[in-house]
């Protein structure tokens, strides 16, 4: 055979309003090959492997799949074609158990029965543990991604899609899905790869594609380049290195007092005895895996969920009873993890996403009236600060793509200049060098007296960041430790249950 | 004094109108849809069931007519629902509203006239009845063992998630308020056809609203919407025999019971769910809401 590649793609194209998302893209993907495509966000990956799973068409080009004219009407033709794909939000139904999301995903699922015996039987030769018949609301990211890959091994794809896969998973989930990846690829299956996490990529995939502003620019064999190399090629230049200087411990300005509460779900955890102080200037890392209590602190610092009184104090003043509205009025503010729901409505344009959290602090209401020039010129500056990459504040925030819509709200709560910053995994899907910016904010935001609160997984991340760490486990958090200095087998051991390291204020 | 199998064939009879209409509202809602329009479309089935009754002279086919009617009243909310992005509360409560408005104005020909005699099918009970039971089980089945019902239920859980997999959901949707539709209509025409035996306007009742809230009680499941419609059923008998027995308390009383029997519940389940609901709830997950889809 001449032309061995899987999949072949030539002078694709897709336009948006206003965007070019992809613009004259071709590249192969070879059988047993995991091939990572890598870019800022924005750059036009999702776009792009959108097409090839029938859900967009392209405006130009054409694809090939096993030598074949690919052009899917729908996603079902494509998965009769032979693709299957793991979406970068979860695309499970929470009410259904496993074997019903399971058999949605496919297209001619065998009988109950036979399709419960066979996923034990995938779950059993992937080292996957998986029950069929649990629903999939009580099921951990990990697991829930669980689901999405044995949903498309099941369907023995010829091209298996990953679109940002791991960005929500722990190190040793992440680590059993490429071992999950690097089978599926010696048994000859094709496997296109997206990620922002660079050295993952390193280490895993076999060959990279990159894309700047919806163009491939560069293809490369990963393993060759640094991770400083792999960044410049997807932005074009040089990242400039974190600027950690000229902060100074100053007065106290948060604490919480053994916050104890129920959880707030059945999945939820319950917060034990949560206690920590907060300086002006300082920057408090929050480590752990994640459903150990982050979305549960994050929504009682909010005032989402209130707490007995007397548990949270901002400068003296007693915030336990207020609500949201109110605290982001004293200066405590809260950007949580997800982006699509929570922290932004999904369907409304960036300006009417300014008023839900800003709408105060930054005169955007008067009087009970919306002041629109104010939040337009607000969002705005919102865009030009944090390089947030849209058409304008016009656009449905669901419109933009994840990384960029995260700059957003992230930039939204740091431009208030608020006395408290909460944010909860603040570069989640974020790219290298948008990450590298969203970190610097923090760092200013810090600089010039606020205290800032990380919630993260990314441990890197955190030591890069924060002046102290603590460990959050199953609702406990462990005393702080001064970042310098920490090694990782002492955050290991605090992450892992810190026995020793818990017992001080219970 | 009164015999316990007479009162639960009675029940069966009393609970037919509100069975058929919660069911079909069941399929629509599970669909990720809410329809507000059950009594309008109950009410345009009572009235062309009754009319095709009387002029074919034939029940059957008034039936039959009913659910064509229930199914074709529906139509303009799917649209106005599911391409023109209207907001779904508003566009059912219009079309209740139509469509009594529609009978009372279409409905002054047949008024005062009879309709034809059913044949009564095993144990002296109407047809209907019995493929009213027989819907449970089927819809029980449709929904939680066939292929399109686990369509019809990813649909209503997660309208993004279908999407991207593939599925039309507005297809689906389009398809499951017709299917409401029908089964309103069959509803209605049960009460102007078999019970009532002729056409008087608003006679539907508030059946429609009550069959909205047996959907909700039942916790979006089939033997739920039966128990429901039995507990309505139950009372409608119970109180027509405590006013037939001349008990002395008001007749406007004892007429409010079922409904007022139906609300107690409702809202005593509602409080219990509310507590349940951390044990994850069973609401449709997209339930009233809008899908765009982005191209
Ligand atoms: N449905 C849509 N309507 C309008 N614009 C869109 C739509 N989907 C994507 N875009 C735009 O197309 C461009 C490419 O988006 P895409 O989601 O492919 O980026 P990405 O590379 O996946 O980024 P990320 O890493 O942040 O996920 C962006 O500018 C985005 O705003
Ligand atoms: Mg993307």
């Amino acid at each position: 055979m001449t032309d061995a590649a899987v999949f072949r793609a030539r002078g694709i194209g897709k336009s948006y309003p206003g965007v070019r998302a992809n613009d004259d893209v071709s590249f192969a993907v070879d059988p047993g090959e995991i091939h990572a495509l890598l870019g800022e966000n924005g750059a036009g990956k999702s776009t792009l492997v959108k097409m090839i799973y029938g859900l967009v068409r392209p405006d130009d080009g054409q694809m090939e799949l096993n030598g074949q004219p690919h052009q899917p009407a729908d996603p079902r033709a494509a998965r009769a074609a032979g693709v299957a794909m793991v979406f970068q939000h979860f695309s499970l139904f929470d009410a259904l158990t496993v074997a019903e999301n399971i058999a949605l995903g496919m297209e001619n699922p065998p009988p109950r029965r036979d399709l419960s015996a066979k996923i034990a039987q995938v779950s059993q030769d992937f080292g996957l543990p998986l029950n069929p018949a649990r629903r999939v609301a009580t099921l951990s990211a990990g697991e829930r991604q669980r689901v999405e890959i044995i949903r498309c091994i099941l369907q023995n794809p010829r091209l298996l899609i990953m679109d940002e896969p791991t960005s929500v998973l722990t190190p040793q989930e992440a680590e059993l899905l490429f071992a999950t990846l690097r089978k599926l690829a010696d048994g000859g299956t094709a496997i296109l790869y997206i990620s922002h996490k660079l050295e993952e990529i390193r280490t895993h995939c076999d060959r990279a594609t990159i894309l700047r502003g919806g163009r491939v620019v560069d293809s490369c064999d990963p393993r060759a380049h640094s991770a400083r190399a792999l960044a410049a090629m997807m932005v074009g230049g040089e990242m400039r290195p974190i600027d950690r200087s000229g902060r100074q411990a100053g007065e106290v300005l948060l604490q919480v007092k053994r916050l104890s509460q129920p959880a707030p779900t059945a999945e939820g955890t319950a917060l034990k005895g949560v206690t920590l102080t907060l300086r002006a200037g300082e920057i408090l890392g929050i480590g752990g895996v994640a459903g150990n209590g982050q979305d549960e602190l994050l929504t009682a610092l909010s005032g989402e969920i209130r707490s007995a009184p007397g548990t949270i104090l901002l400068e003296g003043a007693d915030l336990s009873r207020l609500g949201p509205e109110a605290r982001r009025s004293a200066g405590l503010l809260a950007a949580p993890e997800d982006r699509l729901g929570h922290a932004a409505v999904p369907d409304f344009s960036l300006t009417d996403n300014t008023l839900l959290t800003a709408g105060a602090r930054k005169g955007l209401v008067c009087k009970g009236l919306i002041d629109r020039p104010a939040a337009r010129a607000y969002a705005e500056a919102i865009i030009r600060a944090f390089d947030v990459r849209t058409p304008g504040p016009g656009t449905a925030a669901k419109a933009l793509s994840g990384g960029n819509l995260q700059k957003f709200v992230i930039g939204r709560e740091v431009m208030q200049a608020p006395r408290v910053l909460v944010v909860n995994q603040p570069t989640w899907g974020v790219d290298a060098g948008a990450a590298a910016a969203v970190r610097q904010s923090l760092l200013d935001l810090a600089r010039k007296g606020t205290g800032v609160i990380v919630i993260s997984q990314d441990l890197d991340e955190l030591l890069e960041l924060s002046d102290r760490f603590c460990a959050l486990n199953e609702g406990r958090l462990s005393d702080p430790l001064p970042t310098e200095g920490l090694t990782l087998d002492q955050i290991g051991l605090m992450l892992g249950g810190a026995h020793g390291m818990e017992v001080a204020h219970l | 004094m009164i015999d316990p199998v007479a009162l639960f064939l009675l029940l069966l009879s009393a609970s037919t109108p509100i069975l058929f209409a919660a069911l079909g509202e069941l399929v629509v809602e599970r669909a990720g849809v809410l329809n507000l329009g059950v009594e309008g479309m109950m009410i345009v089935g009572a009235l062309s069931g009754f009319a095709a009754a009387y002029h074919t002279g034939n029940p059957f086919l008034g039936f039959a007519a009913a659910a064509g009617a229930g199914a074709l009243v529906a139509l303009p909310f799917a649209i106005l629902t599911q391409f023109l992005m209207s907001n779904q509360v508003a566009s059912g409560l219009a079309l209740t509203l139509f469509g009594l408005g529609l009978a009372a104005l279409f409905g002054k020909p047949v008024e005062g006239v009879k309709a034809p005699a059913m044949i009564s099918g095993p144990l002296g009970l109407n047809w209907i009845v019995w493929l009213g039971l027989l819907m449970v089980p089927a819809i029980w089945w449709f929904l939680n063992r066939s292929r399109a019902g686990l369509i019809l239920r990813g649909v209503g859980e997660n309208h993004d998630a279908a999407h991207a997999l593939g599925y039309n959901v507005r297809r689906v949707r389009i398809a499951a308020i017709a299917f409401g539709g029908a089964m309103a209509g069959v509803g209605g025409a049960f009460i102007s056809i078999a019970t009532v035996l002729q056409w008087t306007e608003g006679m539907t009742a508030g059946a429609g609203w009550i069959a909205l809230a047996i959907v909700v009680f039942s916790n979006w499941t089939a033997p739920g919407v039966l128990a429901g419609a039995w507990l309505f059923g139950g009372v409608t008998v119970l109180q027509l025999r405590l006013q037939a027995a001349g008990v002395r308390v008001p007749v406007q009383l004892l007429s409010m019971a079922p409904y007022l029997a139906t609300i107690i519940v409702l809202v005593a389940i509602s409080a219990r769910q509310k507590l349940s609901r951390r044990a994850g709830g069973t609401a449709p997950g997209s339930l009233g809401q809008d899908f765009h889809a982005l191209r």
